[in-house]
């Protein structure tokens, strides 16, 4: 059996015994990527010599008697948005191929200071604009359960890694269902928090009031160890909240009596496959017995969300990738004779098709004459559809529905059809409008590939969230499940 | 509301992108079907409803004007695809 498949617990225990070193975890890592990534290219980048480094500085400051991080000697693998100190960060974009990163995002500082060794950085679509990693400038990731198929986007490379065995766990981030909707298709579990819960300092931005990092593992205790970690307050990034983080992993007491859920209609209709509403509607049934009460609630602006955030995100994207001119790093061009030409040839060579997309989209509904009738408007929208939840959660302490209409697609199938390929996004964008936190947890499979179920909570009520996705998780194996590769 | 090729043009000069004849065309095929699917919000009537910029209830984050180190000039400039003297070159702004 994989070291991985061991509970975090059971590895620290070994760990302080000295039956385990740090360097073996590594060394499964390493060895599991070699023996697999051919097939799943989960990774844009590995740093072996580092990682071993890493591993033996742990081992022996263990041995001198020093203390154990929350996530001491745990292999993880990063989102390539997330910038590493001495490390490539490309966003999986060509602009970016030459990059490196010249200081460390405030999560990887965390991720240090719990001990955990970086094992790589993880392929994405570019600038997270994708659900597939058919975006990726450099190549296409691939789902383990089914290398036909799609590992889901844009952290794709961080759920098909953790579904496969290369890392213990690995970071991703979320803008319209980010780490959920890839987290559903590798049947893993992903948590997008709050947003301002974990900070977005040294996070490459695609929109801004949009963008959150979380964890993806293969357990909710996992989850709650890794967020425990990376939440909190941080003075580099103006949006970061500042309120107290509560102990994630206590909240997990199994106990959800009582609890009331809310079903949305909209999550349960028309283009959500019976195979997965049936999935959804067993793990309902899996929590009624113990204790809790769902009801079918409405939440009547669910099929204004996608064209609000395509409106929004874009803007905001227009906006942030501004900065990518070909003048202080990224790929520049060797055609240009003055400034303007330089931006635009840079640009232009260094984006991909589905970047450009947006960046025209966002440019479009930002420029002037259309900014009220598109920008504004959605913005209204968005706030109706924020209103929404809180109503629903007067009455209810979660929302529960699937977390993707189906399971992961074909590669190939959605690439020349960008508007159907957005709609993959529809139950995970109205949660990042409103800025509450998610989770996506294994609860089925339809033809062995796997089904999410999404856990949806109150701003700032992770707590719950993560109790009601272990409580299911306690009495079902789904979770247990691995693809063979 | 119909984007025509000779608006992609525009849009695209504005957000410096040089797009081939061929992505012209492709955008406006599809910059058209997106916004066709936004035209769904004007069923909505929005009147009196405040937009939302963000989603968490936080304005005018302040801190206090201190100054604190930067990033080393050497550092920056190892990203930097063309340098003289700790300075980025770029060709020339004025004609």
């Amino acid at each position: 059996m994989s070291l991985f498949e061991r509970k975090l617990q059971e590895i620290h225990n070994d760990l302080a015994d000295r039956t385990l070193s740090v360097q073996d975890l590594v060394n499964e890592s390493l060895y599991r990527i070699q023996e697999v990534d051919p097939k799943v290219k989960a990774f844009l980048s590995v740093d072996e010599e580092g990682a071993r480094q890493a591993a033996l500085s742990l081992d022996e400051q263990l041995a001198k008697g020093g203390e154990r991080g929350l996530l001491y000697g745990l292999p993880a693998g990063i989102k390539d948005n997330m910038n590493t100190e001495g490390w490539k960060t490309t966003c999986a974009s060509k602009f970016l191929s030459n990059h490196t990163s010249i200081y460390d995002a405030t999560v990887v500082r965390k991720l240090r200071e719990a001990q955990s060794v970086t094992i790589g950085k993880l392929n994405m679509d570019e600038f997270a604009m994708g659900g597939s990693n058919e975006n990726s400038g450099f190549h296409p990731s691939y789902n383990p359960w089914n290398l036909d198929y799609v590992p889901g986007g844009s952290s794709g490379g961080s759920a098909a890694a953790v579904a496969a065995g290369e890392v213990y766990f690995a970071l991703g981030s979320d803008t319209g269902g980010s780490i959920r909707q890839p987290a559903a298709y590798c049947g893993v579990v992903g948590l997008k928090p709050t947003y301002g819960l974990v900070s977005r300092f040294g996070l490459v931005a695609f929109a801004s009031s949009l963008d959150q990092i979380g964890p993806i593992t293969k357990n909710v205790e996992d989850t709650a160890y890794v967020l425990q970690a990376i939440a909190g307050h941080d003075p580099l990034d103006s949006t970061s909240l500042k309120s107290t983080i509560p102990d994630y992993i206590s909240s997990l007491t199994g106990d959800v009596k009582n609890l009331r859920i809310a079903v949305p209609k909209e999550y349960m209709g028309e283009g959500v496959s019976p195979q997965v509403k049936e999935s959804v509607l067993s793990a309902l049934k899996v929590l009624e017995g113990l204790g809790a009460t769902w009801e079918e609630v409405s939440l009547p602006h669910t099929e204004y969300a996608v064209a609000t955030y395509y409106l929004l995100a874009s803007s905001e994207a227009s906006s942030n990738l501004a900065r990518f001119d070909g003048v202080r790093y990224g790929v520049r061009t060797d055609n240009a004779d003055n400034l303007i030409e330089l931006y635009r040839k840079s640009r232009s060579e260094g984006f991909g098709a589905e970047v450009k997309r947006r960046i025209m989209l966002g440019t479009y509904a930002l420029s002037s004459g259309y900014y009220d009738a598109y920008y504004l408007k959605a913005q209204k929208v968005r706030t109706l559809i924020k209103q929404d939840f809180e109503k629903v959660f007067e009455q209810y302490d979660v929302i529960i529905g699937p977390t993707a209409p189906t399971p992961a697609f074909r590669i190939g199938e959605q690439v020349d059809d960008p508007l159907t390929m957005y709609l993959n996004d529809i139950l995970t964008i109205p949660v990042s409008l409103a800025g509450i936190p998610a989770i996506s947890i294994p609860c089925g499979a339809v033809d062995g590939l796997p089904v999410g179920l999404q856990i949806i909570g109150k701003a700032l009520d992770e707590a719950t969230v993560l109790r009601t996705a272990h409580a299911f998780e306690q009495h079902t194996e789904f979770h247990k499940a691995r693809p063979q590769l | 509301m119909s984007v025509t090729i000779k608006d992609v043009e525009h849009v695209a000069k504005l957000a410096r992108l040089e797009l081939s004849v061929e992505e012209q065309q492709v955008f406006t095929g599809q910059l058209n079907a997106i916004l066709k699917y936004a035209e769904k919000l004007n069923e909505l009537n929005t009147e009196g409803v405040e937009p939302t910029s963000h989603p968490m209830p936080l304005s005018n984050v302040m801190r206090e004007d201190e100054v604190r180190p930067s990033l080393p000039v050497e550092t920056v400039m190892r990203n930097a695809p063309d340098e003289e003297d700790g300075q980025i070159k770029v060709p020339a702004v004025l004609e």
